[in-house]
């Protein structure tokens, strides 16, 4: 904002205006950690802000998952984002972006153990954050076999991209959850 | 004939050239098929597809004059993993066979379908940007090569122009979004306090949506040519301030009464003059009249039905409760909260919903005492059923009261005797719901259902209200006809009296008398407009005046007693006030009903609620931020959503019953309004389509309002909607069959299974030994000299088993092994 320059080739501005509000998300990615992040993008610098910093935006700040979250979209998988993941986050996030994209992201996010299956353990991990650890244990269990037992359809234990995918799409309030930042 | 999946670079050369270099380029091509027929490998073929570009290019350079366009693209093409076709790179469409072209054709709509759906690919932003470059290469490279010969240019130009139309639709989008009122404030509100808040506060939006169109309406068709073109005020009877009355006509009680001037206006039906045409336009007045007022109706439930319409589509009908506990697990975090406390709250309602849902489940069929809770129950029925009829027959009391006081003269009695009415209908409107909260203690039912028990018999109450006010409103307008008979006969006694003045003379100029003298007579039409102003004022300074008090006044003192107080006010008795979402819905509704119900006979009416609505709206969110905490359970936002409309729905209906009825039974007063002199006030239809229209019109109509066409007509809608209510049953049973099939196995004997691989062990004609991969009953066998997992107990399967035999539904899962 104010009088600095942020410098992107127009192709680079082309392509990125497509799927987000950019400018918008570039300040705030920039405003995070202004010593780090450059002005200057058109040589794309290898820059990559830790996950302490995206992990204290106030969109994420009191979201329980929000380190699955930048896990999941970072490139490395430990949480650091660079600008590239920073707008792939948030445009997902944001309330443009399809069902089926967000649901996509969403099992992803909920798969703590990374194998492409939400198994039991992170069902209980899930509900854990979700309650912060208020449910008692048989209650966990309980909460958790019931949940297989509804979504999980061709019964291996484990719930797949599609099982999920057909709990989702029927749920009424999933499109609503999601919003971009300001 | 060349193959697809190589790109060329070539050049496009001159006539003589291209011959040639067809020939040559076939050959190439040719020999390019054999080299790619001959290797496997995806490299080697890449190897040799290189070294023929390099001589290719070689070749074409010595022999070819480049004088045209260079069609060059990027020669390498690093995605080996794509699924995208490349197809044959001729690029010289003219020499291109029409196969070709079509799928040169297909491929660039595919490619431009390709970058359209980019933006809900779940790809990394790296794979995102290089497909795009990619794609736009591709499409720029061959795209123009598509538009034939002269229509070239024509095309690029085309093409350039779509690049810039959809360029100016993104930003309109995103000037459109920016242009939503109060989007930041709503926002701000739904991170704080959930969805379920911000709910309240976006039907409120769309509430003033309508009615700033109802404020254009009647403003703009009723009132403004009214106050522009019509006689001013002062030139007649029915536009003047009667002597009597005008010595207090400027006094501010009066104004705030809506009498005096601000009775004498465009503001209510009995300034308008029923002259058939006005001013040099010659606008119809009381044609505009009647018809804002009916079009006002017909544009309420245009919009309520489309919101319906597409609230059904959105909710899609799913069955609640098959997903219960995945969806409390995965989609009740709410994203959209950025506050603290706000996320507290929520983790608390969170827990506690999982522990009711757990309990719920726990907790089997118990009804201990079902003979005690019946009882309880009608009880509760009983006592609410005693409080509304009380409520009826107080208003009614009341009302009666307050017509005796109007007989008497208003000035003798105090100022609650005079707002009596109002004032009783908004206290009931106050402490009934609380009532009610305290009997449904009694019910015992489910939160939910209690909710909807409580909502329903708010309604009932306001409804009750509304009616018997409507109800007292009637007696008095018969009142106010009989009276016009007796005023009637007065005003020809007088006027006889003013001629037998001037019998003497008969040459007589035509004798003035100043309007403000002339005897005047009733007019119930502005009656009821009055009463309905009246009303509406009033419920919105209690509205306020509840807020203040309720709400602000009670954080104050919280706030600051607490510091000296014995036992924490913040924690414990009063505490912050949560926001009554359905208490102001509802309200919101009900007043609505009253605009309906009132525009006609007062075209402020629409004014009046744009104005309320926007201090509501500024308001109620200062004071929600202000004074309010969110709410410890978190109402479901979603269900809710049909459920107000479909309240507002019949509220409309209800409300537009009374002014239709007065519009069809009642005749008109003769002294008052557009439609004075008439018989009915819709004869005014009648009297345009016979002096405007061709004669012609008239008989049409007067042919389509026969009964005989009107009754089979009827009988006609009534059979589509049998038709269409009864196919709707069909697709909704189609649809349940359906989701049952994705629950349950294919049945048994079938056994051609539709994966592409069978699964090991099944062949044709396997009776009951199909393979159940996750199958409890299922044991493992040698079927051959293969391990197979057979399952021989189907028939001993019960329903809830048959879920777990999903292990058919290869076609579902991609993939599984096993």
């Amino acid at each position: 904002m104010g009088n600095k320059q942020t410098i992107f080739s127009a192709q680079q501005l082309d392509a990125y205006q497509s799927y987000v509000p950019f400018q918008r998300l570039f300040s705030r990615y920039r405003d995070l950690a202004p010593q780090l992040v450059p002005l200057d993008y058109t040589h794309q610098p290898d820059v990559k802000l830790p996950y302490e910093l995206i992990g204290s935006m106030p969109e994420l700040k009191d979201n329980p998952f929000r380190q699955r979250i930048a896990e999941v979209f970072s490139e490395d998988g430990e949480g650091n984002m660079t600008l590239d993941d920073f707008l792939d986050m948030f445009s997902v996030l944001s309330e443009m972006a399809p069902r089926d994209l967000k649901a996509y992201y969403a099992f992803k996010i909920y798969d703590f153990n990374n194998d492409d299956f939400i198994c039991k353990l992170d069902l209980v991990k899930t509900l854990n954050k979700l309650t912060r650890n208020e449910l008692t244990e048989d209650e966990v269990r309980m909460v958790c076999e019931k949940v297989m037992d509804e979504a999980d359809m061709d019964n291996d234990g484990r719930l797949s991209l599609e099982d999920f995918q057909h709990v989702i799409v029927r749920a009424p309030e999933f499109l609503r959850y999601r919003h971009t930042p300001q | 004939k060349p193959t697809s999946g190589r790109k060329r670079r070539r050049r496009r050369e001159s006539k003589k050239e291209r011959k040639k270099d067809e020939g040559r380029g076939s050959r190439n091509a040719q020999h390019a098929v054999d080299s790619g027929e001959r290797t496997e490998k995806e490299r080697q073929r890449k190897r040799r597809k290189d070294r023929e570009e390099k001589a290719e290019h070689v070749q074409s350079l010595d022999k070819s004059k480049v004088n045209s366009r260079d069609f060059e693209g990027e020669g390498e093409d690093e995605e080996v993993e794509e699924e995208e076709e490349e197809v044959e790179k001729e690029v010289r469409p003219e020499t291109l066979t029409p196969e070709e072209l079509e799928k040169l054709k297909e491929a660039v709509d595919d490619k431009k379908k390709l970058i359209q759906a980019l933006r809900g690919k779940p790809w990394p932003m790296k794979k995102k940007h290089s497909t795009l470059r990619e794609s736009q290469e591709f499409l720029e490279k061959y795209e123009g090569a598509l538009g034939k010969g002269k229509g070239r240019k024509l095309y690029a130009y085309k093409v350039m122009m779509n690049k810039k139309w959809m360029k100016f639709k993104r930003d309109f989008e995103n000037f459109t979004t920016a242009c939503i009122p109060w989007e930041m404030k709503i926002k701000e509100i739904e991170s704080h306090f959930g969805s379920s808040v911000a709910s309240y506060f976006i039907f409120l939006r769309w509430m003033y949506g309508i009615n700033m169109i109802l404020f254009g309406l009647t403003f703009g068709l009723v009132m403004v040519p009214e106050a522009l073109m019509g006689r001013p005020y002062g030139s007649m009877p029915r536009k003047t301030v009667p002597r009597a009355e005008e010595t207090n006509a400027m006094d501010f009680a009066v104004l705030w009464d809506f009498g005096g001037y601000a009775q004498y206006s465009v503001l209510f039906y009995g300034y308008y003059n029923s002259q058939r045409a006005i001013g040099w336009l010659k606008f119809r007045m009381p044609l505009s009249y009647f018809l804002v007022g009916v079009g006002t109706v017909a544009y309420s439930y245009m919009v309520v039905i489309r919101k319906m319409a597409r609230n059904a589509n959105e909710t899609g009908g799913g069955d609640e409760n098959s997903f219960n506990f995945s969806w409390k697990t995965f989609t009740s975090w709410d994203y959209l909260i950025g506050n603290p406390e706000t996320a507290d709250n929520k983790f608390a309602s969170i827990t506690t919903s999982f522990k009711e849902a757990i309990l719920e489940e726990q907790e089997s069929r118990k009804d201990d005492n079902i003979h005690l809770t019946r009882f309880l129950r009608v009880l509760a029925n009983f006592l609410v059923l005693c409080c509304l009829a009380g409520s009826g027959y107080l208003i009614y009391f009341v009302v009666r009261r307050s017509q005796k006081f109007a007989l008497e003269g208003f000035e003798n009695h105090t100022w609650w005797e005079r707002n009596e009415v109002n004032m009783v209908m908004s206290l009931l409107g106050m402490f009934c719901p609380m009532l009610f909260d305290v009997i449904s203690a009694l019910e015992n039912y489910h939160p939910r259902v209690a909710l909807q028990w409580q909502l329903g018999r708010i309604f009932a109450l306001f409804l009750g209200n509304l009616y018997t006010f409507i109800i007292a409103l009637m007696d008095e307008i018969n009142l106010k006809r009989k009276e016009e008979d007796v005023v009637q006969f007065n005003m020809t006694m007088w006027e006889a009296s003013l001629h037998n003045n001037t019998a003497d003379n008969s040459t007589a100029p035509p004798l003035f008398t100043h309007p403000a003298d002339v005897p005047r007579g009733p007019c119930w039409e502005t009656m009821v407009g009055q009463e309905f102003v009246r009303l509406i004022i009033s419920d919105t300074m209690t509205t306020y005046i509840t807020l203040l008090i309720g709400d602000f006044l009670r954080a104050v003192l919280v706030r600051f007693l607490n510091y000296c107080w014995c036992w924490d006010l913040e924690a414990g008795f009063p505490s912050y006030s949560e926001f009554d979402v359905s208490g102001n819905v509802l309200g919101l509704i009900f007043n609505q009903g009253m605009i309906w119900m009132g525009a006609f006979y007062a075209p402020c009416l629409p004014a009046l609620n744009v104005l309320r609505l926007h201090v509501s709206m500024y308001l109620q969110c200062w004071a929600v931020m202000c004074c309010n905490v969110p709410q410890e359970r978190v109402f479901k936002a979603s269900g809710s959503n049909n459920f107000y409309m479909a309240m507002l729905l019949v509220i409309l209906f209800l409300s537009t019953l009374p002014a239709i009825y007065t519009i069809v039974t009642i005749p008109p007063s003769f002294d008052c309004g557009p439609f004075s002199g008439k018989a009915r006030m819709f004869d005014v239809i009648q009297e345009t389509l016979e002096s405007d229209f061709p004669a012609w019109i008239s008989k049409v109509f007067s042919y389509a309002a026969n009964p005989g066409l009107v009754l089979p007509f009827m009988l006609l809608m009534v059979l589509a909607i049998y038709y269409l209510q009864s196919t709707s049953k069909s697709y909704k049973e189609a649809n349940v069959e359906l989701k049952k099939k994705l629950q349950m196995p294919l049945p048994p004997p079938v056994v051609a299974m539709p994966t592409k691989e069978r699964p090991p062990g099944t062949q044709p004609g396997t009776r009951g030994k199909v393979n159940h991969p996750g199958c409890r009953e299922s044991r493992a066998r040698r079927d051959g000299d293969e391990d197979v997992r057979v399952c021989e107990r189907e028939d001993l399967c019960s329903e809830s088993n048959m879920r777990r035999h999903a292990g058919n539904l290869g076609w579902l899962t991609s993939g599984q092994n096993i």
